[in-house]
């Protein structure tokens, strides 16, 4: 296969992948105004629950991706009703705190899975090569993306199309007029963050026959879910959906072209969008 | 009462390689002022101007590896350290043009970005910085023919840096400007009704913690003769930040009693906690949670709180106060 298709493929399942992991952050972004620096760890958990699963006791893939996303919802649940709770409307101590759980669970995850990365098999099915349009293509790669488009569309039809959407686009729209519309601003921001958290952690074990699963995981996903956020715009998926295959572009081409200034080529675009139109992008109400 | 307190810190100060116990404990003395110097200048900005940076390792590892290129290119102590510290700032300026266009979380995530921005650089312009392997010093400097070799001429150097940068931002703090800066941190608004620039103080102000940062950079680098890009990850960046707030933001003395607590954990308290890590990330969690306002004004509301129940009248404002 042509190393340009390679690297278009490459770069369109990343952007997959980074879908899955932003859209959750932008949806908590916008409705909670906070940037959740817990969120690579999420993935990095997603990835470790689901390769254990795997690896202890031989439960099958989707399964385990499924069991991983809710335990880490779990998690992300607990996280926002015990410790976020009770910081509300004190922003910049909640960020501060989701750093600091982001350091504890890297650290426990270097203490349970040791430094060694772990690598997970891609499902039996999708193993090998799909032919496509009279091309060759890694066919775990096309699932990921079958993957990401279908979760994009539930997620819309989610946020678009039901009343419980209804209520996250009014939270993330103006919380206070929300809540005196009777909307319970504080369980949409215990079901986001769960939301979020969970497919952050599908979205790890998604990713880890590509990416493998090591300590670090989290400081290299994080960074880039924010640029994601940064250049769609907080709080909406189409903007996650259009900055993630950008910013998988930009990634992969950065790599294989420029490998030495591949973080320059990626942030480049940000630093132009903040110069451009600084005030549209971090959530409407700038404080 | 305040003198006498000073004059006898300076003094302890002074005695350290007298009373410390070997150069094991100078050594940690130095390292303990060196993150001082980095604490006192993020707090400038996360204190006093209210503005919270998780990009400082950046400013701090751009003036270590700008001393240590210049070094490699044959150039001598002096102008490596000059050409450092202006490139630091030229940095620290360019960080501030871009991050100054919001506050709050937006600065948080900006700086964050830039941050991470030069830790990728540090990481992978590998001609330049050679890097994972990090770029080693082949001597420490001699200012006016003293060595600076041994621990305790080190930390002699260290201490005059940081005497220095302390009276300078003590003066600050006190100066008009200092007051106009934490104007613009409690009434943004009402400073520009009043005429003041608030975007220029904040600036000024970002530039003068910037330079703070790379002169840790600068002694960092000498301490350790050595520097790799661990030294601008966003952990170095938090753990910077952990020492302001946890010591206390907008004092003076709580980001150096908070740098001697996360570096005496550090390096002491490793040798019986394996995770270290967790340790600070649990650390920053309960501070936030509990103590907000950081370590100093936090225990002394706990003792007021503590004394008040005693008595029989607790008073809510005073338990309340910090929240």
């Amino acid at each position: 296969m042509n190393l340009w298709l390679l690297l278009t493929v490459n770069s369109i399942t990343l952007g997959g992948l980074l879908f899955l992991l932003s859209a959750g952050f932008s949806l908590i972004f916008g409705l909670m105004r906070i940037p959740n620096l817990t969120h690579g760890s999420f993935f990095m958990l997603g990835a470790y629950f689901g390769a254990s699963l795997v690896a202890w006791f031989g439960v099958d893939f989707w399964l385990a991706a499924a069991i991983a996303a809710l335990l880490v919802a779990a998690l992300g649940g607990v996280l926002e009703r015990f410790v976020l709770r009770r910081l509300a409307g004190q922003e910049q101590a909640q960020v501060l705190v989701t750093l600091g759980v982001s350091f504890m669970i890297a650290d426990l995850c270097l203490m349970e899975w040791s430094g060694d990365p772990m690598t997970v098999e891609a499902p039996a099915a999708l193993q090998g090569a799909a032919h496509f349009l009279g091309l060759t293509f890694p066919a775990y790669r096309l699932a990921i993306i079958l993957v990401a488009l279908a979760i994009a569309a539930l997620l819309w039809a989610l946020i678009d199309r039901t009343r419980l959407g209804a209520m996250i686009r009014a939270g993330v729209d103006d919380p206070q007029m929300a809540r005196i519309c009777g909307i319970r601003i504080s369980y949409l921001f215990t079901l986001v963050f769960c939301l979020g958290a969970g497919l952050a952690g599908f979205a790890g074990m998604m990713g880890s026959p590509i990416l493998s699963v090591y300590p670090g995981l989290d400081a290299d996903m994080l960074p880039l879910a924010l640029v994601v956020v940064i250049l769609g715009g907080t709080g909406s998926l189409l903007g996650s959906l259009l900055g993630s295959f950008v910013v998988g572009f930009l990634y992969n081409f950065g790599q294989a072209l420029l490998p030495e200034l591949a973080y320059f080529v990626l942030f480049l675009p940000m630093v132009i969008i903040l110069v451009i139109r600084p005030q549209g992008l971090f959530g409407r109400r700038a404080p | 009462m305040r003198r006498i307190a000073l004059a006898l810190a300076l003094a302890v100060l002074l005695a350290v390689p007298l009373w410390a116990g070997g150069s094991f404990y100078v050594n940690i003395v130095s390292q303990i002022l060196i993150a001082a110097i980095f604490a006192l200048g993020l707090d400038v900005l996360v204190g006093y101007a209210g503005l919270i940076s998780l990009g400082h390792a950046g400013l701090f590892g751009v003036a270590a590896y700008g001393v240590a290129v210049m070094l490699g290119a044959g150039f001598g102590h002096l102008a490596a350290i000059a050409a450092a510290l202006a490139l630091c700032v030229a940095t620290t300026a360019l960080f501030a043009v871009l991050a100054l266009r919001t506050t709050g979380i937006g600065f948080i995530m900006i700086t964050l970005a830039l941050g991470q921005l030069l830790w990728g650089l540090a990481y992978r312009w590998i001609d330049l910085t050679q890097g994972d392997n990090g770029i080693s010093a082949a001597s420490r400097p001699a200012p006016l023919g003293l060595s600076l070799a041994s621990a305790d001429g080190f930390y002699y150097a260290t201490l005059a840096v940081f005497l220095a940068v302390l009276l300078a931002l003590a003066v600050l703090a006190a100066s008009p400007f200092g007051a106009s800066l934490k104007g613009t941190r409690d009434q943004p608004r009402r400073m520009t009704a009043l005429g003041f620039d608030v975007w220029t103080i904040r600036f000024l102000a970002f530039l003068l913690s910037g330079l703070c940062s790379g002169i840790a950079g600068v002694l960092f680098f000498y301490y350790n003769e050595f520097i790799s890009p661990q030294a601008l990850a966003l952990s170095a960046s938090a753990e910077a930040l952990l020492m302001v707030i946890a010591g206390g933001s907008g004092t003076l003395l709580g980001p150096i009693a908070g740098a001697a607590l996360v570096v005496a954990m550090k390096s002491v308290a490793s040798a019986y906690i394996a995770r270290w890590n967790f340790t600070l990330g649990a650390i920053f969690v309960l501070i936030v949670l509990f103590m907000p306002e950081g370590l100093v004004p936090g225990s002394r509301r706990l003792a007021r709180w503590v004394w008040a129940a005693r008595k029989g009248r607790r008073n809510p404002a005073a338990a309340e106060s910090g929240g």
